[in-house]
């Protein structure tokens, strides 16, 4: 990143102690919110399941679920990590596909007309409904054909917001450039990229959940036996319906993973760039 | 260029001995219109800065007076007649960093400090990070935000903003110094503090300066002389000396000097009289 670029740590105006204090609380209090939210819907949930007698089939109760998932705990876990890993590297192989197509497509008008209708196109195909045609090109033991649909589905939202955040450059920050004389590459790094970086970084966050939903989706449709999606598939099919929900536990902990990873990777990435 | 009596207060349009700092001439920039209809923004321009003199470029909108900075810029590009700064064709002083320019919005990299950004035309040239320190305290100083240097560019008002784009223009001692209604957005009070700085600034520096405004008063307090352009097509109609003394001499005070108000009339005159009132109407003998 540019070399002047400072951290963007708050200004250093220390507070007294009170209020930091209070804005300590407060933001407590903001962390804690929802999470009290959250258990007292799972509390309600369990007292309608338990007082209202209501059949399993319907709606498992919390506790059966939280027991299913620590008894397939290890089975969960694996799953887990074969859904985390094919939804990882299919982020990172469409990612990467998608950057280097938008900054292409901002660089030359031919490539940006070119690609205009495909990006269209790929955004309305359903694209887990091509995990059935993948297995058969790819064979049905591997995850191959799982990772080409992470891939595509996350292309998407990443090459669309890069390229907008390319295209971000303000008038008056190019005319800057051109009468510093600047070098296209130090025209890059100085203003090109600090502005395209927020937009590229809200694709990828979008992206990471696309992923992960992605990669369980495209379970559904046959494929290995060995993901989050299939043992799901299973479990409702085999009227376990609390081990179900424990599976889909399981999935929501990935995608949790996932958003809170790339959510640290933005932080990290606009540290200095943020206030764009 | 330090005595008051050189270059060009005294003489407008005196063609160019090689010390002028902008030459311009038989300048037309035609753009390519909708449907095959050309606007011609500006017609047979010529215009002569003098090392250290402040020039402004006044006139209603649609005169082409950005047009003709931007030209001088070499933001774009003449489509007949040749400019020279200090000499040399407009795109060789572009890459030699010839001149400092600022425009209406500040246009500092939000993600930069202000120390940064004023040290940004420093860093794109390859100066040494102790040098570049160095000059950014001194241009912080000279704009008076010592005390911002850490601040980002969205803490800071628009008028102190401003300030930091004058410092940032002002980075590498250019000896030309362009400026494209750079108080444009700011209120009355603010701007009437950043003319007086600018004033004393410039007194500092002895850069000579082309300033495009359309605040007649701005242009009268500011300036050695003031070009009046009308529009349709953008041309010269007038050009007023308003000869109000040196730039370092200019206080507040002669904001209500009587012969602020006759620079004032004159340029006003010029503007709305159209091309018929042509010449310097001897403002500076009253």
């Amino acid at each position: 990143m540019s070399a002047a670029a400072a951290p963007g740590a708050a200004p250093a105006t220390a507070a007294p102690a009170p209020a930091r204090a209070r804005r300590a609380a407060a933001a407590w209090g903001h962390r804690a919110a929802p999470v009290l939210l959250l258990a007292a819907l799972v509390a309600a949930w369990q007292a309608v399941v338990t007082l209202g007698d209501v059949p399993p089939f319907l709606l498992p109760s919390p506790a059966a679920i939280v027991g299913e998932f620590a008894e397939f705990l290890p089975t969960i876990a694996s799953a887990a990590l074969v859904t985390g890993t094919n939804a990882l590297v299919g982020l990172v192989i469409g990612a990467v596909v998608a950057i280097a197509a938008a900054v292409l497509a901002s660089a030359v008008r031919a490539v940006d007309l070119l690609l205009d209708p495909v990006v269209a196109g790929l955004a309305v195909v359903p694209i887990v409904a091509l995990a059935p045609v993948l297995y058969t090109m790819y064979g049905a033991s591997v995850e191959t054909g799982r990772q080409i649909v992470v891939a595509v589905a996350v292309g998407v939202p990443v090459f669309v917001n890069t390229l907008r955040g390319l295209r971000q450059v303000r008038p008056v920050h190019r005319d800057l450039m051109r009468a510093y004389a600047a070098t296209p590459r130090q025209a890059v790094r100085a203003v090109t990229i600090p502005t395209a970086l927020p937009f590229v970084f809200t694709g990828l966050r979008l992206a990471s959940s696309l992923a992960v939903i992605s990669a369980i989706v495209a379970e559904y449709f046959g494929g290995p036996r060995s993901g989050i999606g299939s043992f799901i598939t299973t479990a409702a099919a085999g009227s376990n319906y609390a081990r179900a929900w424990a599976y889909v536990l399981g999935g929501v902990l990935v995608g949790l993973v996932f958003y809170g990873a790339t959510s640290a990777i933005e932080r990290w990435g606009t540290r200095g760039v943020r206030r764009a | 260029m330090t005595a008051p009596t050189t270059a060009g207060a005294a003489a407008p349009g005196t063609p160019g001995t090689t010390a002028a700092a902008v030459q311009v001439s038989g300048v037309g920039r035609v753009f390519p219109g909708e449907g095959g209809r050309a606007v011609t923004a500006l017609e047979h321009v010529d215009l002569t800065v003098g090392a250290g003199e402040f020039v402004s470029l006044i006139g209603p909108s649609g005169c082409g007076k950005s047009t003709l900075l931007r030209l001088i810029a070499d933001l774009d590009s003449p489509t007949s007649g040749s400019i020279a700064v200090f000499g040399r064709p407009a795109r060789e002083a572009r890459l030699g960093h010839d001149y400092g320019i600022a425009f209406q919005q500040a246009g500092l990299l939000p993600w930069r400090t202000v120390r940064a950004n004023i040290e940004l035309p420093l860093s794109l040239h390859g100066v040494g990070r102790g040098a570049r320190r160095e000059r950014a305290d001194e241009m912080l100083a000279l704009v008076g935000l010592a005390d911002f240097a850490d601040h980002f560019p969205d803490q800071l008002s628009g008028g102190m903003q401003q300030r930091v784009a004058i410092a940032r223009a002002l980075a590498e001692r250019p000896s030309l110094l362009l400026m494209d209604e750079p108080f444009g957005a700011l209120d009355e009070m603010t701007r009437e503090r950043l003319q007086s700085e600018l004033v004393r600034i410039c007194a500092e520096t002895r850069a000579a300066v082309v300033f495009v405004t359309h605040s007649i008063p701005e242009a009268v307090f500011l300036s050695d002389r003031v070009v009046v352009m009308s529009a349709r097509p953008g041309r010269i109609a007038g050009i007023v000396d308003v000869g109000l003394g040196r730039s370092g001499d200019r206080g507040d005070g002669l904001r209500e000097d009587a012969a602020y108000f006759a620079a004032v009339t004159a340029v006003r005159e010029a503007l709305h009289g159209g091309a018929e009132s042509v010449p310097s109407r001897g403002v500076e003998t009253r």
